[in-house]
This record gives structure tokens, sequence and C-alpha cells, in this order.
């Protein structure tokens, strides 16, 4: 096993990023944990975590930001809110796994080809070009762009469903979508997010899935 | 009584049978349910990963077109019920937020005041058609059987207000009116994977084996839920659970299914059939 | 006019936001102004005596100090200005620290806020009449109401002092929350063994007065001069023929225990007519009238009354209210325990072998219900032991506070619960919190002991087994958050380590008394470095946990200090009050009696035959709700008159 050096010095940490999380809705508290741990605790997730919840939060505290947003910890929370229910000071701390979530996929610092990130981004596409979302397109699209090995092991999955009629292949379409572009367009963000285009899409006319 | 009824996406898709069960109780209940025009989706747990104010401004066009019918609306979906439910308190606790979604619904020529009460259909029921109106309509009690009443996580934390978070309680009541026994299930909030599930099945997978081995455990002979989520994850993985933890074998049913069957809707109606596992074995007296 | 003005820099505590120098030169120039000087501390000795030499030497006549608040300094400079010869209330402090430098950040608008204060002084200052204290004699015996170790051990000191002192007690005994207790930290010494010697003081004290199963229910007066009433709740015992003999609780229709023991916290059961444990004082029965049959339906053979051959019962027997006169009140009236129930992941009420702190005191208790045996409720010996510290400590959810004795008493509950039963014990903690005389070496202890001490809050005590060790057992889930990973524990019994909170009516108890307290409900001590036992009502103490969490080592000091704060007040056979006063101008009266009812101090009373308000000036606290509301502005108070007020705010907008 290669030995490894743990030291930190202060050059590593981002003295602006606690400042900044608490700055975005939900992350106002992040400077009152006392590392109690319930939100580990709490979590059904944790044992599969990087950094155990609280010890994400004190990293993001003390701005540790690569390890923060290069961690599997924050795409593993499943929002199930437990650890801020609970939380005794009243941390947010669901809230700051999607503000740190939403940083690593600006700053592209998130875990590459773990499939989580880029179904939470494929989603976003397909939101905004369909106004609603179809189930089977996206995880076809998500593990042709992922593992397409998986793909094969959901056969059985995929075959149950079709046959209890719970699988549909057309996208769903809202009636006004040029309403919801508008909404959208309006706000800021990436225009690299902004239309679907995995895969499947390709295969698909756009003109045909949109009528 | 009158709601409008927010589908989501999934109630659509996987989901159908959460459609056709609730559609079909709530109008055996006389309880007009209008589904609300051009919905779309919520953006659920994973647009809010990626944009922030979008996600909230796609919530929020929702809100928008239902505050002109100015009647509360039901969402099913747990996810659905969260992420509305957040946006509207996002909207009415951060100023920020407030200007910036008011401004992207401007653009489009829609406006939201914040006056839309989000409602899930547990709490219609409980709260707004009452106990004793569903008793009444129990013709097939279904007695002699053990459910496992199984909430999930967003349904209850942390919005909800119409049940304890801890120990909720309301679809314990409604499996009781409906006669079967309602089993101590301490894992009724305990999140299911969600959409983890499907993209990282050895972790996902673990925490729906988890709810279904302790459900037989206890001698349930389905769990009933709440959020077409949950049902798909402790559904459909079944076969993938058994091979990698213990084998698990466990009808999956909606809360609607259960009261539809009590209620005496033919079962064709209620989309019995749609289960993975064949429910319908077990969702008569016994 | 000369009025002498300065301003203190308090160190740099208001020069450091405040320019002195400017405000001085400033005042300099106000109409009036004589003498304008600043100062490093005013407070010292040199300052006071600088001001006592510009009386003599300039002939000021009036005297103004921006300093701290009022509370910390008036009356330094008020015996300032009468050493110099000038009459006390010929004085005005201005607060420009706590109102001004403290709270502000820009510099030269703090400067001008200051001026703007010190103008409206200067203005008010040349109304200020000449005033004289009032003396009135003060009652020299002593209330006590709180019977746990606070209580008895003021009284005790009190009475020691040759002062005569009434105990009233809720309950049936004395002895509180200790009473409870086996062991105590960090000596383990038996608790019974150095309580009951000092209960049996008070019972056998010539000075003491108890009345046990007693509320104080009404309270009138001032300080020195307090009249209590108290409601004594009939035991249905005539209480001096009563010998405790029990002879009746052997003879009681009931022939088992049916009803919850509260002494025992519900571990077991107790009768109708009970005395709570065997070193109760005093040594009497008493029949509780929720659940006696005679009281409840009057249809009982009434052995009880039959077995005792004294006929001490009598269940004619009704309630009291008596009277008493005091100078000064302490009160020790103690906390609650956190109902662990409200934290409802932990499973106490759900899980029978989950157990509160409280519950394991009398559980490990040689007196307690099972004689010290550690015996669960499942019937089982416990193999494993999980102990939970902050249950109801350090979360917003309940409560914010550290609760202060949790840490220790779960160390103590730890070592007792190992050498009852040999288990292994864990103990999850947040912070160990050991801070006392040999606290930190009672820990070192402990971890010799080979306690598994896991550092994590713990999320969920539950029952639904992951591995075949895990079944049949309450199983805790923690990240050890020193290892860095989550751990599930299993184990036989779960100890809730309750936090300590205000008792439910404390804030009936402080509105009877008229004292305050802070958000978290705990009794407000008037200043918490410098007159921690005292309140904001003059002759009212408060000694022990109703003040705030603390262990018996700190409610004893601080009960030895309330009692020396009274003896203070009552040996000095008089005190003196405040001129701030209200007072009615006869002539400008009409009559409409709207003040009386006002009165918060019941100062007012209405002459019937002159058709004319009257206020004892004694009884007035000087609050000014009668001067506000006169519709006919015939009351006037004592240093906030009406051209003092009007100076004051043509001073501060000018």
């Amino acid at each position: 096993m290669p030995l490894q050096q743990t030291i930190k010095y202060e050059a590593d940490r981002d003295p602006h990023f606690a400042d900044w999380i608490q700055s975005v809705a939900g992350g106002e508290n992040l400077r009152q944990c006392i590392q109690c741990g319930l939100c580990s605790a709490t979590c059904p997730l944790s044992l599969y975590m990087d950094y155990t919840p609280r010890r994400l939060i004190n990293l993001a505290r003390e701005g540790f930001k690569k390890e923060v947003l290069s961690s599997f910890t924050i795409w593993l929370c499943a929002s199930c809110y437990a650890c801020r229910a609970e939380c005794p000071k009243q941390i947010k701390v669901t809230d700051i796994m999607y503000t740190l979530k939403r940083r690593a996929i600006q700053e592209n610092a998130f875990p590459k080809r773990f499939p989580i990130p880029v179904l939470a981004r494929e989603f976003g596409k397909m939101v905004f070009t369909f106004g609603r979302v179809n189930e089977t397109l996206l995880v076809i699209d998500l593990f042709l762009r992922t593992n397409w090995l998986r793909f094969l092991s959901m056969t059985g999955l995929g075959l149950n469903l079709m046959r209890t009629g719970r699988m549909s292949f057309l996208p769903e379409s809202i009636k006004r979508r040029e309403e919801l572009r508008k909404i959208l367009g309006s706000l800021e963000g990436k225009d690299e997010f902004l239309t679907w285009a995995g895969p499947v899409a390709k295969l698909l006319d756009e003109k045909e899935m949109l009528k | 009584m009158k709601y409008l009824y927010y589908p989501g996406c999934s109630l659509k898709g996987s989901g159908k049978a959460y459609e056709e069960s609730l559609l079909a109780v709530f109008r055996a209940l006389g309880v007009p349910l209008a589904e609300l025009d051009d919905w779309n989706c919520c953006g659920a747990t994973a647009y809010m990963s990626v944009e922030e104010t979008k996600s909230y401004a796609l919530a929020a066009r929702n809100l928008a077109i239902a505050e002109r019918e100015g009647l509360d609306v039901i969402a099913p979906c747990s996810a659905c019920y969260l992420v509305l439910n957040k946006t509207q308190h996002a909207l009415q606790e951060n100023a920020g937020i407030r200007s910036r979604v008011s401004g992207a619904l401007g653009a489009a020529g829609l406006s939201y005041q914040g006056h839309v009460r989000v409602r899930h259909p547990l709490d219609v029921l409980i709260n707004d058609i009452g106990l004793d109106a569903v008793k009444k309509k129990i013709v097939n009690p279904l007695k002699g059987r053990r459910f496992a009443p199984y909430y999930g996580c967003q349904l209850v934390r942390p919005y909800s207000t119409f049940d304890d978070p801890v120990n909720p309680v309301t679809m314990d009541k409604l499996v009781a009116a409906a006669g079967a026994e309602c089993v101590e299930y301490p894992l009724k909030t305990r999140c299911c994977g969600g959409s983890l599930t499907g993209t990282v099945p050895e972790v996902g997978q673990r925490l729906s084996y988890i709810l279904i081995k302790e459900a037989m455990k206890r001698k349930a002979e389905a769990i009933v839920t709440v959020c077409p989520l949950c049902q798909f994850n402790l559904d459909g993985y079944q076969d993938q659970i058994s091979s990698r933890f213990s084998e698990v074998r466990l009808p999956i049913v909606y809360f609607t299914q259960v009261l539809g069957l009590a209620m005496g809707l033919p079962s064709g109606q209620l989309g019995i059939h749609r289960g993975i596992i064949d429910a319908g074995a077990v969702l008569t007296a016994r | 006019m000369r009025i002498g003005f300065y301003i203190c820099h308090c160190g740099t505590n208001i020069a450091g936001t405040i320019d002195a120098a400017a405000v001085r030169d400033f005042a300099a120039e106000l109409p009036g102004v004589a003498v304008s000087r600043d100062y490093k501390y005013m407070c010292s000795d040199p300052g006071q005596e600088m001001i006592v030499q510009d009386i003599r030497d300039n002939k000021l006549d009036r005297l103004v100090v921006a300093a701290c608040s009022p509370s910390l300094h008036e009356e330094t400079f008020r015996k300032a200005a009468a050493k110099g010869g000038m009459n006390s209330f010929f004085f005005q402090m201005v607060n420009i620290r706590e109102h001004n430098a403290w709270v502000h950040e820009d510099k030269a608008a703090a400067t001008q806020k200051a001026k703007d204060q010190v103008r409206a002084a200067i203005t008010r200052v040349r109304f200020h009449k000449a005033l004289e204290k009032k003396s009135v004699p003060v009652n020299a015996n002593v209330l006590v109401v709180g019977g746990g170790i606070a209580g008895i051990h003021a009284a005790l000191t009190l009475a020691n002092a040759g002062k005569t002192v009434t105990l009233v007690e809720r309950d049936s005994t004395i002895g509180g929350h200790m009473a409870l207790f086996d062991k105590t930290f960090p000596t383990l010494d038996c608790a019974a063994c150095i309580l009951t010697p000092k209960m049996s003081a008070v019972k056998n004290h010539p000075n003491i007065t108890l009345w046990t199963y007693s509320e104080v229910s009404k309270v009138e007066g001032y300080v020195g001069n307090y009249k209590v009433t108290v409601k004594r709740k009939t035991r249905y015992i005539k209480e001096d023929l009563c010998v405790g003999c029990l002879d009746c609780i052997e003879a009681c229709v009931f022939k088992e225990p049916k009803f919850r023991d509260d002494f025992n916290q519900g571990l077991s059961k107790r009768k109708p007519v009970y005395m709570s444990f065997p070193q109760a004082t005093p040594k009497l029965v008493t029949i509780d009238p929720e659940t006696c049959i005679q009281l409840k339906t009057g249809k009982c053979r009434k052995s009880c009354a039959e077995a005792c051959d004294r006929k001490a019962i009598d269940f004619e027997l009704k309630d009291e209210m008596k009277e008493l006169e005091v100078g000064a009140i302490i009160l020790a009236t103690g906390f609650s325990a956190f109902d662990p129930k409200r934290h409802a992941y932990y499973g106490y009420g759900r899980y029978p072998n989950v157990y509160s702190a409280l519950e394991v005191e009398r559980l490990v208790n040689a007196s307690g219900p099972t004689n010290g045996e550690v015996v669960l409720r499942d019937g089982k010996h416990p193999k494993a032991i999980g102990i939970i510290h902050c249950v109801g400590s350090r979360d917003e959810h309940t409560n914010k506070w550290c609760s202060r004795v949790c840490c220790m008493y779960s160390l103590k509950l730890a070592h007792l619960l190992k050498e009852h039963t040999g288990a292994e014990i864990y103990d999850f903690y947040i912070d160990m919190r050991t801070p006392g005389k040999t606290y930190e070496e009672f820990y070192d202890r402990l971890l010799q002991e080979g306690v598994h001490f896991i550092r994590g809050r713990v999320a969920e005590v539950n029952d639904w087994a992951m591995t075949p060790e895990e079944e049949g057992k309450l199983v805790i889930r923690v990240e050890d958050t020193l290892a860095g990973f989550v751990r599930r524990i299993p184990v036989d019994m779960v100890v809730l380590s309750q936090g300590l909170e205000a008792r439910k009516d404390a804030g009936d108890v402080r509105r009877l008394f008229n004292i305050g307290c802070g958000t978290e409900g705990f009794f407000q001590e008037r200043h918490p470095k410098l007159a921690p036992v005292s309140t904001f009502a003059d002759g009212i103490f408060i000694a022990g946990a109703c003040q705030g969490p603390k262990d018996i080592p700190d409610t004893v000091a601080q009960a030895g200090a309330a009692a020396a704060e009274a003896l203070a007040l009552v040996d000095a056979g008089h005190v003196e009050l405040e001129p701030n006063t209200s007072h009615v101008v006869e002539e400008e009266c009409c009559g409409c009696k709207s003040c009386v009812p006002l009165c918060p101090y019941s100062a007012i009373s209405f002459d019937e035959a002159k058709k004319k308000a009257s206020i004892n000036e004694v009884l007035c606290k000087g609050c000014g709700v009668c001067a506000a509301a006169c519709p006919s502005g015939s009351i006037r108070q004592n240093l906030f008159e009406d051209e003092e007020l009007f100076g004051e705010i043509e001073g501060v907008l000018s």
C-alpha cells in the first residue's frame, strides 16, 4: 500500500467557501455545527459515503473545497431530509448538499462517470425540452452514457414493466412549451444544459417526438 | 369540496396504478379532482442539483396556473409534494428567490401570489373528507390482513404539518378503516433509496432490501405506500435484491388500492395488475 | 445654575467608539455647564474625588455623568454628589456604554448620538428637585420556598444565625430531587447519608417552621415587609397525632399497592395512603384524594382510620390558608427533568427497557423499588447498557442549553450500573463536560473502568435487527465521530440522561413573586456575576436550579449566598427606599379611580370620604403606570415630572 501524506496546509483552504455556502439559501446555520454526528447516524446512506455528512460539514466550514466538491458524499445524498429534520442546531444539511452539488457541476469537479450527477444533468435537459420527464427514456439514456453493461442487467425489470404496462417510449410534453422556455430562459444558467440531446434523443426525430 | 389534481410525471408512467386507484377512490367518495391545466414536471430532486432558481421557477409555474383556479392542489407523489411545498417556503422566506422567480414567471405573462395550498391525498382524506365518510364506503373490509404502513421520507419531512414526522399515523388509520391490521413498523419513515436504486443499485437496493426484509419479518403481507418512487423501488427490484442480498418477496401496494378494494371497486380500475409482485392475493379478506 | 459634566472612557469600552473629548467640548458649551471633563475611569476613586472636589471648588449644584448603566454606578455617583455636599438627586446619569458604544460601530454617528444623550440629560437635570430616601423598618423573619437541598441549606443557615424561618414545600416531604439519588458524584458518597441529617435538622430546629404539602398562594407588600398567604393542603391526617407508624397503610382496603408511586418515578405502586420513603420528613402519612375511595365516593370501610390507635385520620379535614409576615424571601423551587418522551427517536415509552436517568437513580438505589437490583421491566438483567447524554439539552428542537450536570451524573450512573450488573457500558456523549473540582479525575476513573466512550449524538434507538447479535435487542445507531463511521450497537437497556429545565409552573411562580425569568424559563438573577442570587424584586432571592441547571455543590453554595444576602437585609433592621415614587396632587384629583386597579403593587387606595386617590409611597415601586394613566394629570412621579421628561425630550431632539 503506498503511503500518503495527509497533512493540510492553509494554502489548501478556500477561505471564502464557508461564507459563500452561508450566503446561499439553506446554508445560514453552517457555522452552528457542533460535530455531534447526528446527521451521519440518521443518514441511511452515510455508510457508503467517503466523508460522513458531519465530516463534510466540517470540511466545508473549514474551506476544504476541493475535497468537498469531488466527494461521493454529496451525490449519495438521496434527499430524505432525516438529517435536516433532526439536526440539533437546525442546519439544513440537505439544502447544503444541493448547494454543493450545483457548485460541483458548475466547476466540473464531480466524480466522472458516476451516474448520479449525469442523471441530474440529463433530467434537467429533458425537463427543459419537454416540460415533463419520461422515466423510461431518461433511464435508458443514463445507462448508455455511464455503464451500458448495466443496461443489460436491467432487461428483466424492463420486461416486467412492459408486461404491467408501466413503460412508455414516447416522451410526454406540455402544450405551452414556449411559456416554460420563456420562464427558464429568462434566468441565468449555462446554455449547454438547455436541450436534451442524449443518445436516445438522437435516435428519435425530435419533431416526431413532440407531436 | 373540489381539488386540483397534480399527477406529476411518475403517475403518468411507472406509477399509473397510483393514478388509477386515486381517481377511482375519490370518484367513489364523490370528490371531484380536476387535472391541473398543462402542468409541468416539478423538478424532483434532480433539477435542484443542477439549478436553484430555475428549479423553483419550474415548480412555481404549476403554482401560478393553480392559483388561477383558487383550489387546493393534491400532489400524490411525495417528491412533487415536497418540491411544491419547498418552493412555497422558499418564495415566502427568501426575498431574493421570490423576486427572481416572479421575474421569470412574468417573462411568460404568469404571476404567483403565494395563495395555493399543496396537499397530499392522505391529508385530504383524513382532514377534509374524514375517516367517518371513508368508513361508510367500506363494503369489503380486508379482515385478517396484516400490512406494513410505509410513508417514506419526503412526505413527512421536512414540510408536512398534517402528520407526526417521527411516527406518522394517517395512513395507519385508513388501512385500519379498510379492515386490515397495521404491523408495528419502525422503518415507516426511512428512505427507500430514492433514485439511487437505479443509479447506484448496490447502494440504493440495500435500503429497499432492509425495508422489505423487516416488513416480512414482522409478518406483513404487503407494504402499503404513498409514493410512486417508493412503490417502484420496492416492487421493481425484488429479483435483483434477492440475488444481491437474500430472498425477498412481498407485494407493494398503494394505500389507494387498499382503500379501493375495501370500498368494493373493481380491481381493474385500481391498477392491481400493474404490480410486478402480484398483490391480488393479499388484497382480499382472509 | 452650575452644572458639572463628566464623561467616562471606561478604558476603551466607551472611548473606543465615542470621541470623549469631542463630547466633553460639546457639553462645555451648553447653557449652565460650569465644568466639563473626561476621564479614563470615572468610577475609580480619583474619578469620584474629582467630582467631589469640583462641587466644592466650583459651587456646582447639578451633576451629569455619562458612563455605563445606572444599574451599575448610579449609586456611586450619587454618593460622590452627597460627599461634595449636593443633594444626591440633583444628579442624572447618561448610559453611553450599553445604549451606545457597545451597540454601534460607526464612530462619528455614535459620537453624535452621545452628544444628543448628554444634551438631554443636561436639559433635564435643571428641573431636578432635592429628594430624600425613605427608611422603613424590616421584618426579621424569612420565608424559604422549596424544600430541596437548596431550601434546606438556606433555611438552616438563617436559622443558625438566629432568624425565624418558615420553610414551605409543595410535596409531602422535603428532600427534593436529591432524596431520589443513590450516590452523588464525584465522591460517590451516599446521597441519603448526607441529606437526611440535614432534613432532620430542619424538622428539629427551634427557629424553623416546616410547612410541607403547602404552597404560597399570594404575596403582598415590599422589601422588608412582605405579607404572604400559604395554602396548607390537608393530608387528611392530624399532623400532631400521627407518628408515622404506617399501620394505616397496612390496613388500607387496597390489599396491594395499585397506584403510580411518583417518588419511585412510577417504577413501583403505592396505596392511596402513603409515605414517600422511610426517611420522609416530616414523618407523616398522606392520603391522596385522587385515589382514596373514601375521599372519592364516601363509601369505604375506612379500615385505615380504624387501624390508627391515635385516631389521627380525619376525612373531614379541610385545606387551610395561613398568613405570614416576613422581611425577605428565598425561592429555591428547583427544576423539572426533561420528559424523554419528547425525543421520540429514543423510544422512551415505546420500548420498555428504555429508562430515564431519574428512573435509573431509583433502580440502583438500595431503598428503591428493587432494593438496588438492576432488573429490567421485562425481568431480565442487562448484559449491555447504553447511556445517552444530552437528551433534551443542546438541541434547538427542545432545550438549547447545556444542562451542566448530565455528563457527570451519566458517569456516575455508568459506574453504578457497571458495579451493580457487570454489564458492558456504552456512554454516548457530544462533548464530555467535567469542569469541577475532582470531576475530570472521576472521568479518568471511568475511562480506567473500561466504559466505552463514544463521541456522537445518538440518532435512534430501534428494535430492527441487521445482524444475528442484534436480534431481540435495542439497537443504538450513532456516528462514532472520533472513528469517523456509523456504528450500530445492540444493548439490553438504554438510559436517557435527561436535561434540566424550568418547572412547568415557573411562569406562575415568577408572577406571584413579581420577579423575572429568561426565555428558557429559569428565574432571572439581578446580575449574572455581581448579584447572582438577587432578583429585580428587592428582598427576594433565588437559589439552586430554579435559577439555572447546577449540581449539588453549586446549589448549596448558592443557597448559602442567598441566606447571607437575606440575612444582610433583615439584620440591618431597616431598609432605604428609592424616592422615585408617585404622589397625588389632591386638589387636582377628580376621583375617577382609574389609577386604582392599574397599580401592580396595590399601592393606591381610594379615600371615600375625600373622594380622592391616595398612594402609599412605601408600597410604590415607581413604575409610573398611574402617572401616565391619570386623565387629570394629578399624579406626579419624583424624577419623572413633566418638566423633567419634556426637558429630556427637548434635549435629545434639539
